[in-house]
């Protein structure tokens, strides 16, 4: 197992080897992310009961929840992808976390789209300084301050050693910032809005929750490899080995 | 060692000899604190609710401003190269310019902000807890806004790119400070969150070097 994990590992490092291996991929996860959104959404959005509380808007739950847990996944795996190009010099991990960036940072602006539109039926506001929203913001700063630190680099390999860095310490930081968030809250305000603290949920909404967060993390993982793959065809534009797949 | 005691005295000698650079940050204090009044409301009742979280807020921008010039000159003129040649470590420079920074900005910022207080109407029983807070929250601002600077230090107009990267950190000290700061004002105790802001210091300490040492080592290898 642990032979398979280090082979599996310096393979990866090879960006050759991540395309051919990922071109198999992709129609796996292509269709895997088709045939659970079909189902999640329809399932959630049409089957599933209705919530006694919040009727119909609480739906919006299939795409909110998904995006905000995928955010703060993304902060973390961007982080341990700097962590491995700072520590092991590979190149490939630089490329995964320079293109996770945007993304985790789309999925966190969708997370609070969504949570904005799911509080004006049930809040009766499109914001509120609530703990949870407030960190989602303070991440999305966080995702902000990673892209920017890149751009301003004047090498590509000075702006991933910086942005790898400045993940590493964002990384450290994000549960100390969640908590101080929460306890703000619950210091200064007593709780008039719990979200999160439903009564548990009847499994016909579950399902389709779970369904749906398993299909967003496939879709998420085919977003990278995806942004992955062009970011080797532009870095390996020289090699032979693209100049023979272009010319095909 | 004596290195870092060398760099000590001279950064200090620095500051001494170039009194805008402690004085900016302390009248951009000063200023920032006297916009609240005039912008939102001047009431005595009013601003003994805010005036905690205004003097944090304010003390938190003169330090962002005062942090651009943290490892710029450094950088521009070789000493971070020679400091590498002597073998000494990164780290211990990377904590005593956090030093000299707290002693130039944060040291002031506290030791002035009673009359500030005095200024917003910060109720009485608050004073100690904002020195307090004040004298334990600003080095962590010092230290984790040294990142920032060591990572931009190479940036052309780094400076405002630093507080992008630097104000999202900041947000567990101001929540402290402030919140210790308020609860003080209405008689209540706070030593849960100066032990929070002395907790987040040690931390801070022990950690923050290292990633200011990994991006000063960064701008070498450019």
């Amino acid at each position: 197992m642990w032979q398979w994990i280090k082979t599996l590992y310096h393979r990866l490092g090879s960006p050759k080897w991540f395309y051919d291996i990922t071109n198999r991929w992709i129609p796996w996860l292509v269709a895997f992310s088709a045939i659970g959104a079909a189902v999640g959404l329809v399932w959630g959005l049409a089957y599933a009961p209705a919530d006694y509380q919040q009727g119909n808007s609480f739906r919006i739950i299939y795409i909110h929840v998904p995006a905000a847990l995928i955010s703060q996944s993304a902060y973390l795996m961007m982080a341990v992808a700097g962590a491995v190009f700072l520590i092991w010099r590979m190149k490939m991990a630089a490329w995964v976390a320079r293109v996770i960036a945007p993304i985790g940072a789309s999925f966190c602006l969708i997370a609070l789209l969504t949570g904005a539109i799911w509080g004006q039926p049930t809040w009766g506001t499109w914001w509120v300084w609530d703990a949870r929203l407030t960190s989602m913001l303070l991440l999305l700063f966080l995702f902000f301050g990673v892209m920017a630190l890149q751009q301003a680099m004047e090498t590509e390999e000075a702006g991933h050693k910086a942005s790898a860095i400045l993940a590493l310490v964002g990384v450290v930081n994000i549960p100390i910032i969640k908590y101080s968030v929460e306890w703000w809250n619950t210091l200064h305000q007593p709780a008039t809005l719990k979200l999160t603290e439903k009564p548990s949920m009847h499994p016909d909404m579950l399902i389709p929750l779970l369904i749906m967060i398993a299909t967003t993390y496939v879709f998420f993982a085919l977003l990278v490899i995806l942004r992955t793959r062009n970011e080797i065809l532009w870095h390996e534009r020289k090699r032979s080995w693209v100049k023979q797949l272009l010319e095909n | 060692m004596s290195l870092v005691v060398a760099t000590l005295k001279r950064d200090l000698l620095l500051a001494a000899r170039n009194p805008g650079e402690w004085a900016n940050p302390l009248m951009f204090f000063l200023m920032v604190a006297a916009m609240f009044p005039l912008a939102v409301d001047p009431d005595p009742k009013f601003l003994s609710k805010i005036s905690g979280g205004v003097i944090w807020v304010a003390a938190l921008l003169a330090t962002l401003l005062s942090l651009d010039a943290l490892y710029k000159a450094d950088v521009e003129d070789g000493t971070l190269e020679q400091w590498l040649a002597s073998g000494e470590s990164l780290y211990a420079l990377a904590l005593v310019k956090a030093l000299v920074h707290w002693c130039i900005s944060g040291l002031p910022l506290t030791l002035m902000s009673p009359v500030l207080g005095m200024m917003l109407s910060l109720p009485n029983e608050a004073y100690w807890a904002l020195v307090l807070s004040l004298a334990v929250g600003t080095p962590v601002l010092s230290l984790l806004g040294a990142v920032g600077a060591a990572l931009t230090a190479g940036v052309r107009s780094g400076g405002l790119l630093l507080s992008l990267l630097i104000l999202p950190l900041y947000v567990p000290v101001l929540i402290f400070a402030a919140s210790a700061v308020y609860h003080a004002g209405i008689g209540m105790q706070y030593n849960g969150q100066i032990g929070f802001l002395g907790a987040l210091l040690a931390l801070a300490m022990c950690l923050t070097p290292f990633a200011s040492a990994a991006a000063l080592k960064l701008n070498l290898s450019r």
